[in-house]
């Protein structure tokens, strides 16, 4: 048995009975009384400012109306009809920067309607009973591939099966669920809950699953694009962006998407080894998420270490203070010049910066800190453009997801255009597979 | 999903939820918004006679109550029938009822009580191609004072006579509406039935002030420094509605005699209790103006659900189901015996139930320095005001005993059999049991 004080990077720092208290469900959910209570508040606005704030444009009163007034299950209805993936998207929206944050009570008295627990309330009761609240519209015999199962993928096969076409739904890792499955913070997702989403979403029918399968190695946009009438690709952002300083390639320094998916992943929290000195490179989520549970598995000292201020963040301010909560310290306006270390990471020397004309520049002052272990989270890249045309670092689409080849659509994180967030990409999917389905129909 | 449909005297609408004659349905404006938003049905706001219409206050028409963080529970209002003309009126709805053929149109009328009065109206409405006229005998303020709205409703003679024209004079369904500002409501209901209507709608709104302005001394809505009575609607009336309906659908001379529903529907399961007292459809008004059209969403959503769950297919299924189960206090069982049991998992040591049986009940609800709360069964009558005053659902609970099991209150064994007042021995004027 280890401790927050043992050096280097070491596995059991926490026993088992802490290790599953501290990765237990961030938010617990509502039981019906707390539902109750939530659901009361809500002023029933009109053309609400919360639906506005939405990406998937869910109709957030009438939900909680319909939670208030003792059916949930017709609230979930509600919420599945415009975001399949709503019990997720329960869970991980960063709902402090959309629907909460336009709460009219978030305005008057700073305590928003607590929307994101009661879209779980209503969800959970209808998964927890293995429901599915849609059934499939006549065959129409047309078939439609999905490359990448995460969140945009998802969501446009549930939406074409529902419409009746038969889908293949392609990924490149052993399991289904993208960033659901392999990216988001453990204590989001408890209870296996991004998996048994896929088997319920799935539950419609007309959705095959095939694993194992990446786009440019075992799956051509040729050959797809031959065997399908249309294509969706939802690939996602495969690869990681390096530091590009000296002793980047140090042992202990690794990429924190990597570790989030070995921490998903893994059967015994114990087993998994963390630095008694972490520090992050990054300012978004996913630095947030290595930072925070680093520290719940016994990391003694962690830190994310950002180059600009609090305000340019890309994670919330929300997440910003649930990682301070956890004891995370955050380091802003330094940046990352060199890892130290015999072979393995020890140190980590940073530099303070100050935006001068618009550029971030260095001032020159540095300082140390130990690390044992260095994730970097600076951003990910996409892998796979399947020679389409891009916009910026990302495939073009139109506004329902059409690329610039006849036939390919694309939407999610891979896709240009809009915030990467869970819920962004399901309406992404969604439209996308509307705009499919429509092109498929024509003349028919 | 439950088919909603639902067959009002032979007029179909997708769903049992009509918008009443009220400021929400008196332009075609208002109507088209609550057609597209989904209602089944919109009672037209009522049309009085051709000629110069009735002028309205220009100031605040409305008064309310509120709940904790003001929830509207209740609004009063002092307006009058439309103020606008007949004819503009008549073609408007004639227009929207061609627009909508699958919804119900009903025009509320209100002329003064004399037989030319409505012969001359019932042929312009008929024309609109709307489904049934509505008689307005229950608008309690300022018409009433010219001797219409309340004032025929308030006299039953009138209302059998007024309706006997209507249905001379007119060729479709009539629908009375009730006023509820009377003693006994089944008088009017049967006068109406007398006069050959085919249904009765209650309850209009009820008399009332709302609030008084303590620096000005004005009653609210204040006009001017001073206000008037005003007609009394919302989730607060529910209540004195459906007793009123439940008086009406279990009254031998009534009985079976359709009903429509009106008085503080906000939500499907206010529709749902309408419905099992008897009424054929529900009347909303108060919902709507509190929180706009739309609110018949969820109406539509949960008693589609509720329905579902009960294995209900359609309206008619549970309509009057609560009906045989309303009775008069002498006929409610005395044998039954219950007592309240508090869920310690769930108390949350508020002490409501407390200070409400210690101060003001029969002293049944022990508390300890802990703040634990229980029921003392020697003492607890069942009266059911602890469950009332719970802050949490379902914590405090009447739980029945059981036949054979001996009362702590009373020492005596509960009996298995039912025994009411009429054969007590305390009263007076019992009768042996048979």
């Amino acid at each position: 048995m280890n401790s927050p004080y043992t050096p280097g990077i070491a596995a059991q720092r926490l026993d088992d009975d802490a290790l599953s208290e501290n990765f237990a469900d961030l938010h617990a959910p509502l039981d019906a009384h707390e539902a109750a209570v939530a659901a009361d508040r809500c002023y029933f606005c009109h053309d609400a400012p919360c639906t506005t704030a939405c990406p998937t444009d869910i109709d957030i009163p009438l939900f909680i109306r319909q939670i208030a007034t003792a059916t949930p299950e017709a609230a979930a209805k509600t919420i599945f009809d415009m975001n399949i993936l709503g019990g997720m998207c329960a869970r991980v929206c960063p709902t402090e920067e959309l629907c909460e944050q336009v709460c009219v009570r978030e305005v008057a008295e700073g305590k928003p309607v607590e929307i994101g627990r009661l879209q779980r309330f209503a969800t959970d009761a209808v998964m927890a009973k293995g429901v599915m609240p849609f059934t499939r519209a006549e065959p129409t015999g047309k078939k439609v591939a999905v490359v990448g199962a995460g969140p945009a993928g998802l969501s446009c096969a549930h939406r074409l099966a529902m419409l009746g076409h038969d889908v293949t739904v392609y990924d490149a890792k052993a399991k289904a669920g993208g960033l659901n499955e392999f990216g988001i913070a453990a204590y989001k997702s408890t209870d296996d809950f991004a998996a048994k989403e896929v088997e319920w979403l799935c539950s419609i029918g007309g959705i095959e699953i095939k694993t194992g399968m990446s786009l440019g190695a075992e799956l051509k946009i040729d050959d797809l694009v031959g065997c399908f009438p249309a294509v969706f690709l939802s690939v996602g952002l495969g690869g990681v962006n390096a530091l590009s300083i000296d002793g980047d390639d140090k042992d202990g320094v690794d990429d924190a998407v990597s570790f989030i998916e070995d921490l998903r992943q893994a059967s015994e929290l114990s087993s998994l080894p963390v630095g008694r000195n972490v520090v992050v490179i990054g300012g978004g989520m996913t630095a947030v998420d290595a930072a925070v549970q680093s520290k719940l598995l016994g990391a003694d000292n962690v830190t994310i270490a950002y180059r600009r201020g609090r305000d340019a963040m890309s994670a919330s301010r929300y997440e910003q203070d649930l990682a301070a909560s956890h004891g995370v310290k955050l380091l802003f306006n330094v940046r990352p010049v060199e890892i130290h270390g015999n072979g393995a990471s020890a140190e980590i020397e940073l530099e303070y910066t100050q935006t001068k004309g618009g550029s971030l520049t260095g001032t020159g002052e540095k300082i140390r800190l130990p690390a044992d272990q260095v994730f970097r989270a600076i951003g990910q890249t996409l892998t796979t453009d399947g020679g389409l045309k891009l916009d910026g670092r990302k495939i073009a689409v139109s506004e329902t997801g059409k690329t610039s080849r006849a036939g390919v659509w694309a939407g999610g994180d891979c896709a240009a255009g809009g915030d990467d967030l869970t819920v962004t990409a399901v309406a992404e999917g969604r439209d996308a597979a509307m705009d499919i389905h429509a092109t498929l129909m024509e003349g028919a | 999903m439950a088919d909603l449909t639902t067959d009002f005297l032979g007029i179909k609408s997708p769903n049992p939820f009509w918008l009443a004659s009220a400021p929400p349905t008196d332009k075609e404006y208002n109507v088209r918004r609550a057609f597209e938003a989904g209602w089944g049905g919109v009672v037209w706001k009522t049309l009085g006679s051709e000629g110069p219409p009735v002028v309205n206050v220009n100031g605040p028409r409305y008064g309310v109550i509120y709940g904790a963080d003001r929830r509207v529970l209740g609004i009063n209002n002092i307006e009058l029938i439309t103020d606008r003309d007949l004819y503009t009126n008549l073609e408007e709805i004639k227009r929207v009822k061609a627009d909508y053929p699958d919804r119900a149109v009903i025009v509320s009328i209100m002329v003064p009580c004399e037989e030319e009065a409505w012969k001359a109206i019932l042929p312009l409405v008929e024309d609109t191609g709307a489904d049934g006229i509505e008689l307005n005998f229950g608008c309690p303020h300022g018409m009433s004072e010219r001797g219409m709205g309340a004032a025929v409703g308030q006299v039953p003679e009138y209302i059998e006579m007024v309706t006997r024209w209507c249905k001379q004079y007119y060729s479709k369904p009539v629908i009375v509406k009730l006023t509820p500002n009377i003693t006994d409501v089944r008088k009017p209901a049967a006068a109406a039935k007398r006069g050959g209507a085919d249904a009765v709608s209650l309850i209009n709104t009820i008399n009332s002030i709302t609030s008084v302005n303590l620096d000005t001394m004005s009653p609210e809505p204040s006009i001017d420094g001073k206000g008037t009575h005003g007609g009394y609607c919302g989730p607060a009336v529910k209540p004195i509605a459906m007793s009123m309906v439940s008086e009406i659908a279990r009254d031998p001379d009534t009985h079976g005699l359709p009903i429509s529903g009106i008085g503080g529907v906000t939500t499907w399961r206010d529709a749902a209790e309408f419905i099992t007292l008897g009424c054929g459809n529900v009347q909303v008004c108060t919902a709507a103006m509190t929180y706009g059209f739309k609110i018949v969403q969820e109406m539509i959503s949960g008693l589609s659900q509720w329905m579902d769950e009960k294995g209900h297919t359609s309206i008619q299924d549970f309509m009057g189901a609560a009906v045989p189960n309303t009775t008069d206090w002498q006929y409610l069982n005395l044998n039954y015996v219950a007592k309240a049991k508090i869920d310690q998992d769930a108390c949350i040591s508020c002490g409501r139930c407390y200070a409400a049986c210690e101060d003001t009940s029969h002293q049944a609800i022990a508390m300890s320095d802990d703040r634990t709360f229980t029921v003392i069964d020697e003492e607890c009558v069942a009266c059911n005001l602890c469950v009332d005053v719970c802050p949490v659902e379902s914590c405090i609970s009447m739980v029945a005993l059981e036949p054979g099991t001996v009362d702590p209150r009373t020492g005596k064994t509960v009996e298995k059999d039912y025994a009411n007042w009429t054969t007590h021995p305390n009263n007076p004027g019992a009768v042996a049991a048979e």
